[in-house]
């Protein structure tokens, strides 16, 4: 290289280098001290991430299309403080790998104001540095990981549905009354879903006799099911999601493993099992669970009669089973959360009127907001199903995800009011 | 192929037929290294490059310098493994699996140095020095295995360790926490630099650099004796080793060289995101991988930046597509997870039809011919 071709590319260099430093910043600063993202006058823009496809679709896909219709009511109605809420789903497949992307492009392109209702335990563990980070807030997480509850490490992140740690010791709970002496074992998803709830149980019972896991990506639960079977598990307590619930009990049921299935919240929607399990729903019968919020066949349970009127008109082609309800009641906490916030939106209100709490809604039990506390629900009561039908029996029980005890919770739940639309 | 009859012209072609590999790959390099120091003549186009796309990255929002960053990962792995794949003719399918080796010792080193309460700046250099070497040492251990098996039972061997990742994540729980995975204090910038600089910029240019450190080293060892070595054995084994050259240690060598450069790239995609999960390192990464290398010009580095580009554009592509057009949500459902594969396999075959030698051979071919019609006669 000839000498003046060698000193031109350095100038050329330096000057270059000279240039970045020069232009770095500049459009940073002015981005940062912008509107709140997502907010307009009229509009407030609102993400989540929901699994639409993969091995969690079946029954939670249809979770998102109720909070869409309840939303579009609200909208219908002239939104929250004169805004319409615009609610984006992103597909990522129950796979924490796709759940990454999309939460970033969620908040960096499309710059959501909040996400709402991020749904899974292993998925939205993985987005929590990066929520963190950016200080969004993280409302309603569906899922009962007690991860979501560290205010200290994720200023931001809320959960709403009661954990699984409370959920597993108030299962514990009800199994140590009813089947006293019975061998009890565990089975749960290899994550911390899986292990909040044998945590809650162990907690009760002590070690359970025998504890089985299943991983999502491997739809092969039969060893799992054999060996709970060869310990000879009498009472198996399952931390499942619905397509693992029906192959669990399909599995043990073609290895004629009968044992009294327990299983938690999330995984227990008679509407979607009976789709999954087809014409071997039979099986179903007698399967206990637990829920926080009301039937979905409760004809007579106000708020239902109230989601009905919106499901009708606006997720008429989905069935209003347990995730609808879900969806329905989770949307009516964002509102009252979004009233609280007040008509100067910002994120950081957002999230202290989520703090304050006091919230009121279809479930049974009350919020745990407080400061310094983002869980949701305190409890749940337990569920039969009968003759094809699940419905509630016995007390509605809360406890806390450490060593409080169980208690029973005697208060009525509240009533929905005019077009189950909140007013404070 | 109908070539049965008997030849009636005296072919041109070295006798004994390479593998079908051979011929996609470009014609030996070499003649245009005449004059100057290879070295500094890489350095200052790195240089420039660098300063070119930290230039870009100032402009870009967010989200596309996320994936300026992610292009930056990719091209680690591209670089190292077209140098494998193109220039020692040794296919592997399994860098995918290499990419997860990197990826986990990076999380796991940052997890246990975070759990010791131990911050610094050096500890992100030290983590993906430590991914480059420990996916070096799994990929001297696949490479040595590699060494005694051709063509397609090499490609067998390196496929099975693809389809291990996930396996061996799940059984080990404890350590790598199956499906899940694990996350590490996310990468923020210095200070230095300002309270508003924006995170993924930031992130661009680690990427930038490593994947700059990867191109520039991979660009001296293509034109050393080693790169020369690789070739040879490449083309026939027989004739290299009666030059003189070791033929099974060249291909081991190459093997840990690309494996290196894999976990280092492997280690820059988990720090983009603080996460490693074995969902990221599935087996169609490892058919995109080679896909990509294919497409972009087997053999070539400036054809690994065209893959690692369109690894990352063609990611995108399904969601965007869902997005601007309304299709029926069945449809749009159905695409989101298939649509990628099937736009890589289209363009694959497109790309083999129009120009064997991938996009880099195509403008290659397009810059030769331009070249050709205004030549200057004094040169």
């Amino acid at each position: 290289m000839p000498p003046i071709t060698r000193r031109a590319l350095a100038a050329a260099t330096t000057s270059l280098l000279l240039l970045i430093g020069a232009s770095a910043c500049a459009n940073d600063e002015q981005q940062a001290t912008e509107n709140v993202p997502g907010v307009t006058d009229t509009e407030v823009l609102i993400g989540t991430h929901q699994p639409l496809t993969g091995p969690a679709a079946p029954g939670y896909s249809r979770i998102s299309a109720a909070t869409r219709a309840y939303f579009e009511h609200v909208n219908s109605k002239g939104g929250v403080n004169g805004r319409k809420i615009v609610y984006k789903v992103m597909d990522d497949g129950y796979n924490p790998a796709n759940t990454d992307n999309v939460v970033r492009k969620l908040v960096l392109q499309d710059k959501v104001f909040a996400l709402l209702g991020g749904l899974g335990t292993p998925t939205h563990t993985n987005v929590l540095e990066f929520v963190k980070t950016q200080k969004v807030p993280d409302l309603f997480v569906s899922s009962g990981s007690r991860n979501w509850n560290q205010p200290d490490t994720y200023p931001t992140t809320f959960g709403w549905q009661p954990d699984y740690t409370v959920e597993g010791k108030i299962l514990a709970t009800f199994v140590k009354q009813e089947f006293p002496g019975r061998k009890v074992c565990h089975f749960g998803q290899n994550d911390d879903f899986g292990r909040d709830s044998l945590v809650g149980v162990e907690k009760i019972l002590g070690p359970v006799a025998a504890k089985q896991t299943y991983t999502t990506t491997n739809q092969q639960v039969g060893p799992a099911i054999g060996a709970l079977k060869a310990a000879g598990c009498q009472v198996v307590v399952s931390a499942t999601i619905p397509g693992f619930t029906a192959l669990a009990m399909g599995q043990a049921a073609a290895q004629g493993f009968k044992a009294q299935w327990v299983v938690s919240n999330v995984g227990a929607d008679y509407t979607t099992l009976a789709k999954q399990l087809g014409d071997k729903k039979v099986i179903l019968e007698g399967l206990l669970a637990d829920n926080y919020l009301p039937m979905a066949g409760d004809a007579d349970n106000p708020w239902i009669q109230e989601f009905t009127r919106i499901h009708q008109r606006y997720n008429a082609a989905n069935p209003i089973d347990g995730n609808a309800v879900y969806g329905y009641s989770m949307a009516y906490t964002f509102v009252q959360a979004l009233l609280a916030a007040g008509k100067d939106l910002t994120r950081e209100k957002l999230v202290r009127a989520v703090e304050k709490g006091g919230f009121t809604g279809p479930g049974l039990t009350p919020f745990r907001y407080a400061d310094g506390v983002h869980a949701g629900y305190s409890g749940v009561r337990m569920t039969r199903v009968a003759n094809g039908v699940q419905d509630y029996f016995g007390p509605t029980w809360t406890t806390d995800d450490a060593d409080g005890e169980v208690k029973e919770f005697t208060e009525a739940p509240s009533t929905p009011p005019a077009d189950a639309i909140p007013t404070t | 192929m109908t070539a049965t009859r008997p030849s009636e012209v005296p072919t041109e072609r070295p006798p004994a037929a390479p593998s079908a590999l051979r011929r996609l790959l470009p014609g030996a390099p070499g003649s245009g290294t005449v004059g100057g120091s290879t070295l500094l003549r890489h350095l200052i186009v790195a240089v420039l490059a660098g300063t070119a796309v930290v230039l870009l990255t100032n402009q870009l929002p967010p989200y596309q310098n996320l994936q300026v960053a992610r292009v930056g990962a990719f091209l680690c792995v591209t670089a190292g493994y077209t140098v494998l794949v193109g220039l020692n003719g040794q296919l592997s399918l399994g860098h995918g699996a290499l990419m997860a080796t990197g990826a986990y010792t990076v999380a796991l080193v940052q997890q246990a140095l975070a759990d010791r309460a131990v911050q610094g700046r050096w500890i992100l250099p030290l983590s993906l020095l430590l991914a480059a070497g420990v996916t070096a040492a799994v990929g001297l251990a696949i490479g040595l295995a590699a060494a005694r098996l051709r063509g397609p039972y090499l490609a067998g061997v390196t496929l099975a360790v693809a389809t291990l990742v996930p396996a061996i994540t799940t059984i080990f729980t404890d350590v790598f926490n199956g499906e899940q995975g694990l996350r590490f204090p996310a990468e923020t910038p210095p200070a230095s630099l300002g309270a508003y600089f924006q995170p993924e910029r930031w992130l661009a240019w680690v990427a930038l650099l490593a994947a700059l450190v990867t191109m520039v080293l991979m660009a001296n060892l293509v034109r050393s004796r080693f790169g020369r070595s690789l070739r040879a054995v490449r083309d026939d084994e027989v004739a290299a080793r009666l030059a003189g050259i070791p033929v099974a240690r060249t291909q081991v060598l190459a093997f840990v060289v690309s494996a290196a450069c894999a976990g280092l790239g492997g280690g820059v995609y988990a720090v983009l995101t603080g996460t490693v999960a074995p969902g990221k390192f599935a087996l169609e990464l490892s058919l995109f991988l080679l896909m990509a290398i294919v497409i972009g010009g087997l053999g070539s580095l400036a054809g690994a930046v065209w893959g690692a580009v369109l690894l990352v554009a063609l990611q995108d592509l399904p969601s965007l597509l869902t997005e601007t057009f309304t299709l029926p949500s069945g449809l749009a459902r159905r695409l989101e997870g298939n649509l990628a594969l099937a736009v890589f396999g289209l363009t694959l075959v497109v790309v083999m039809l129009a120009a064997p030698g991938g996009l880099q051979g195509a403008a290659r071919d397009l810059l030769a011919r331009l070249g050709a019609r205004r030549r200057h006669p004094s040169r």
